[in-house]
């Protein structure tokens, strides 16, 4: 066990746990942030998408000690409302089916559309290529995050 | 105007009540309306006419609708409201829906899956909705002292146009609440429609791309501890001994044990399948350490012996055998393989098919094979469940909640009243969770631990488990006479451990001498529903081998396919043809239009298929090129006849998924073993198709009709399947027989 000093969503958090939980067990279970979804554990989904100073980063292989001094920012700390450009364009596009896969999808292109504001459609397919989705909806996350990128 | 009646079989089952607080509450049973079909499984239980919805009408015109229904995806909780909303009269963005619980008092059938959800629920829901509104224009003719045929109605206001008095709703719910409920009542017109047939947004849109808590995953209470399963590694395998010394001092462990998830000498339903009846449960404090310590148990397995259980399900009871043994794919291919050649059991039979085959200038035979599929939903199998002597509570993702609780009245030993499931919504459900299992499991668990608990299945676990699709074999026959002319066809399939086969489906009916058979394996590897169960397979066989027998006969695909159904309508063979001959033509028609099939153009391959399952008829034309070697499907057509669209862009949506999985699982979709041990345990193995390889663009187009809407979730589904193989044959010029077509692709292709 050891202390840890997270910066989750801007607000500052201590946790007590074992330095080798992965970061998304910690929003999870210890700081109920559910937003962020388990859904292989083995970095091959994209569901447990966060973002770390930013940067997309799948949180089940993320120990919590290695996160240091980053910030790190959930599905549920990128808006008060869900006006953030990305997440009011999934909802144009009526994007989710079951929903599971989307926070992850939505953490995805906000990193993206942050480092490349105006993709091209095949740039869109290989930043979002790492995210499952077992209803299909990729068609319209390609299209949300095309209509976010031109707003 | 039409009219319906609010009585079935002389019972109302409308009823009107006052809300505290002011305001109208009407209940009614969703599914009264509904007619059994053979293919529905249970028995109609006769609280099937108690009351399970509920409308609901404050004193400031709030309207709150009740949507029992489980969702998992398919928008029924958004598209069901909206059919009442329609007949009601209001305006949406007034209405809040909301999701009902499980109670066996009230309900006792909430099914999602077969498509059924819109098909059960529109005559009812259009009914209540008609009522209610019938209800409001006579406590306003009262109270204005006016005739009820002079009130108009429009988005949630009473109007009485020739002395101007007005009202909203709200304001005569109270009195409304009082009056008898309407023996008849008028229905709208389809032309008249407003909110039907226009797209609205999903009603929990904001809270998915929020991340707001919304499935049992999700769930917490105080106290909860957390537990996973350990199950055998094999099937075929069972508990030997387990050493929990290891696991038991690991930090945030409370407890380890062994649990039976059935009542002994208990008498399955349908829905009861688990693949192992005993399994080793590891609780603790959080999902971590539970993780952990689970991968620190030291577990001797033994081989199972042949065992017998009895199922009472579908055609009524049965005792199913379940062999012994560690299966392997290999094994499993040779022995369909024996089958196939084998005569199977007649299904149907039309004419003298045997002669003809004789007679036969030519024979065509060709054989398609599937494998098992995982259903893979992104949220894996979980649950949460607090018992206690009093009561149990269950909180978990079910889409037949009703066959689950007789599991859990025999195995908890509780009266069904003492038994509250709470119906969570599903992070897809695909077939998978029909079969309530890991209710089962999490309340025995809780019972035994006197806490609150989330049992939760690592995507190994969810992957490893079972309840897969079968894997399948279809041999298919057809005879040609020396004018090169159809005499006889012949479909004999089977499966490991049931039959595909549906025999009086298209093209039985439009050929003189036809064959179908059928043939079995029993295994002990379990098998369950799979988007559009059995379809799924044969719909990618059958359209492929017609697609080859056109070419063979020297006719466009679409003409041939319109050739057999003209027959089929102006001269049927046989009586009990379950499909409409028309409709089935009206999709290929608009299809064929829509994709200007008969303009190809250079470079493109394409494919075409159609397929009837679920009530609804769908035709697809598949376009593909080749890229860098690989094949890129450039655009998927779709024609789809399931009558009125109540939402059309949700419609649109669950087509274009269907159409996304149809092409994931035909290309990469399988799940092999090797001594009883599934070959693959989560994504780095089992490959599910991803951003890149989805098609550049569908067009999904609706025939337009008025007939009653049927299924949607799973019809467009299946034909995909024969859409990609037949693609794949006019870009290769070679024939894909074996699923996942990924491997016979392995070469790549010559640009
Ligand atoms: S849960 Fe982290 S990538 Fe799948
Ligand atoms: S919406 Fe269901 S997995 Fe993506």
């Amino acid at each position: 066990m050891a202390i840890f000093n997270l910066n989750v969503n801007g607000k500052k958090t201590q946790v007590d746990l074992d330095p080798a939980t992965p970061v998304l067990w910690v929003l999870r279970d210890h700081l109920n942030l559910v937003g962020t979804k388990y859904g292989c554990g083995i970095a091959q989904c994209g569901a447990c998408t966060i973002h770390l100073d930013g940067v997309a980063t799948r949180s089940c292989l993320l120990p919590v000690a290695a996160v240091g001094n980053k910030a790190i920012t959930t599905i549920e700390g990128l808006s008060e409302n869900g006006d953030h450009p990305v997440q009011k364009a999934w909802l144009e596009h009526d994007v989710p089916q079951c929903g599971y896969c989307q926070a992850g999808q939505i953490m995805t292109a906000v990193a993206f559309l942050k480092n490349n504001p105006h993709p091209s459609d095949e740039e869109i397919e290989t930043a979002m290529n790492g995210n499952l989705c077992r209803c299909g909806t990729y068609l319209r996350i390609r299209a949300a995050v095309k209509t976010a990128s031109k707003s | 105007m039409t009219t319906v009646k609010t009585t079935i079989n002389r019972r109302s089952f409308i009823k009107v009540t006052s809300l505290a607080g002011g305001g109208m509450m009407l209940s009614f049973n969703w599914l009264a309306g509904c007619k059994p079909t053979s293919q529905e499984i249970l028995a109609l239980p006769k609280e099937w006419f108690e009351l399970n919805s509920y409308i609901k009408i404050g004193e400031n015109g709030a309207v709150t609708l009740m949507s029992p229904n489980p969702e998992f995806g398919s928008n029924v909780k958004t598209s069901m409201p909206m059919i009442l909303a329609e007949e009601l009269d209001i305006d949406w963005k007034n209405v809040r829906v909301e999701q009902a619980d499980f109670f066996p008092e009230r309900f006792e059938r909430q099914f999602t899956g077969g498509s059924q959800a819109i098909r059960q629920g529109w005559k009812i829901l259009r009914t209540a909705g008609a009522t209610a509104r019938q209800m409001m224009i006579r406590a306003a003719a009262q109270t204005w002292n006016v005739p009820v045929e002079e009130i108009t109605t429009e988005a949630g206001t009473l109007q009485h146009l020739p002395s101007g008095k007005k009202a909203g709703y709200g304001e005569l719910a109270s009195l409304a609440a009082t009056l008898p409920v309407p023996e008849e009542v008028p229905l709208k017109k389809v032309k008249d429609f407003k909110i039907i047939g226009t797209s609205r947004k999903n009603v929990d849109g904001l809270k998915i791309v929020t991340g707001k808590p919304m499935f049992s995953l999700d769930h917490t209470q105080d106290g909860m501890l957390v537990a996973m399963i350990a199950h055998p590694p094999a099937f075929g395998m069972k508990v030997k001994s387990v050493d929990d010394t290891a696991a038991r001092a690991m930090p945030g462990i409370k407890d380890v044990f062994t649990i039976k998830t059935l009542a002994d000498e208990y008498e399955r339903n349908g829905f009861d399948t688990t693949s192992f009846t005993e399994l080793v449960v590891v609780a603790g404090n959080t999902t971590w350490e539970v993780m952990n310590a689970k991968k620190a148990l030291v577990i001797e397995w033994e081989k199972i012996s042949d065992s017998h259980i009895v199922v009472n399900g579908w055609g009524g009871k049965q005792t199913v055998r379940i062999p012994a043994g560690l299966e392997s794919t290999a094994g499993h291919k040779a022995q369909m393989a024996e089958m196939a050649k084998k005569p199977g059991k007649v299904l149907r039979k039309d004419g003298d098919p045997e002669a003809a085959f004789k007679r036969a200038a030519k024979v065509i035979e060709r054989t398609y094979s599937a494998p098992y599929l995982a259903h893979n939903t992104m949220e894996p199998v979980n649950c949460f469940a607090r018992v206690t002597d009093e009561h149990a509570e269950i909180y978990g993702p079910i889409q037949a909640p009703e066959s689950i609780m007789q599991t859990l009245v025999a195995r908890l030993g509780m009266p069904k009243e003492k038994i509250h499931i709470k119906l969570a919504r599903m992070g897809g459900g695909f077939g998978q969770r029909a079969y309530g299992h890991h209710m089962v499991e999490a309340a025995v668990i809780s019972q035994k631990l006197k806490a609150p608990v989330k049992l939760v299945y690592t995507r190994e676990d969810d992957m490893t488990y079972g309840i897969y699709r079968p894997t399948y074999t279809a041999t298919y026959r057809a005879a040609l006479d020396e004018k090169n002319q159809l005499l006889a066809f012949h479909v004999k399939a089977g499966g490991i451990p049931e039959t595909p086969i549906h025999p009086n489906r298209f093209p039985a009916g439009a050929i003189d001498h036809y064959l179908a058979e059928s043939w079995s394996i029993e295994s002990n590897i379990t098998i369950g529903a799979f988007r559009a169960p059995r379809s799924n397979f044969m719909a990618g066989a059958e359209q492929s081998f017609l697609d080859e027998l056109a070419e063979e006969l020297g006719k466009d695909p679409i003409e041939f396919r319109l050739e057999l159904l003209d027959r089929a309508k102006t001269n049927p063979v046989g009586e009990n043809n379950d499909y409409d001959p028309d409709r089935y033509a009206g999709v290929l028609k608009l299809v064929r239009e829509k994709s200007k099939w008969q303009e190809p153009q250079p470079n493109i391959h394409r494919g075409v298929s159609a397929y009837f399952c679920h009530n609804s008829y769908v035709a697809e034309v598949l376009d593909l090129v080749i890229q860098n070697k690989n094949p890129v499907i450039q655009k998927v057509y779709a024609a789809v006849d399931c009558g009125i669209v109540v939402n059309p862009d949700a419609a649109a949506n669950m087509g274009e998924g269907g159409i996304v999985d149809g092409i994931g699982n035909a290309l990469y979709g399988e799940m092999t073993f090797q001594d009883g041990v599934p070959q693959k345990t989560n994504f780095d193995t089992y490959r599910m198709i991803r951003q890149v390889e989805a098609p550049k663009s569908i067009e999904i187009h609706f025939v337009e009709n008025e007939t009653d809407p049927t299924g949607l979730g799973e019809p467009l589904f299946p034909p995909v399947f024969a859409a990609l193989s037949n693609a794949l044959y006019k870009a290769t010029q070679k024939r894909f027989y074996e699923q996942p077509f990924i491997s016979g692709l392995d070469q790549g292709f010559a640009d």
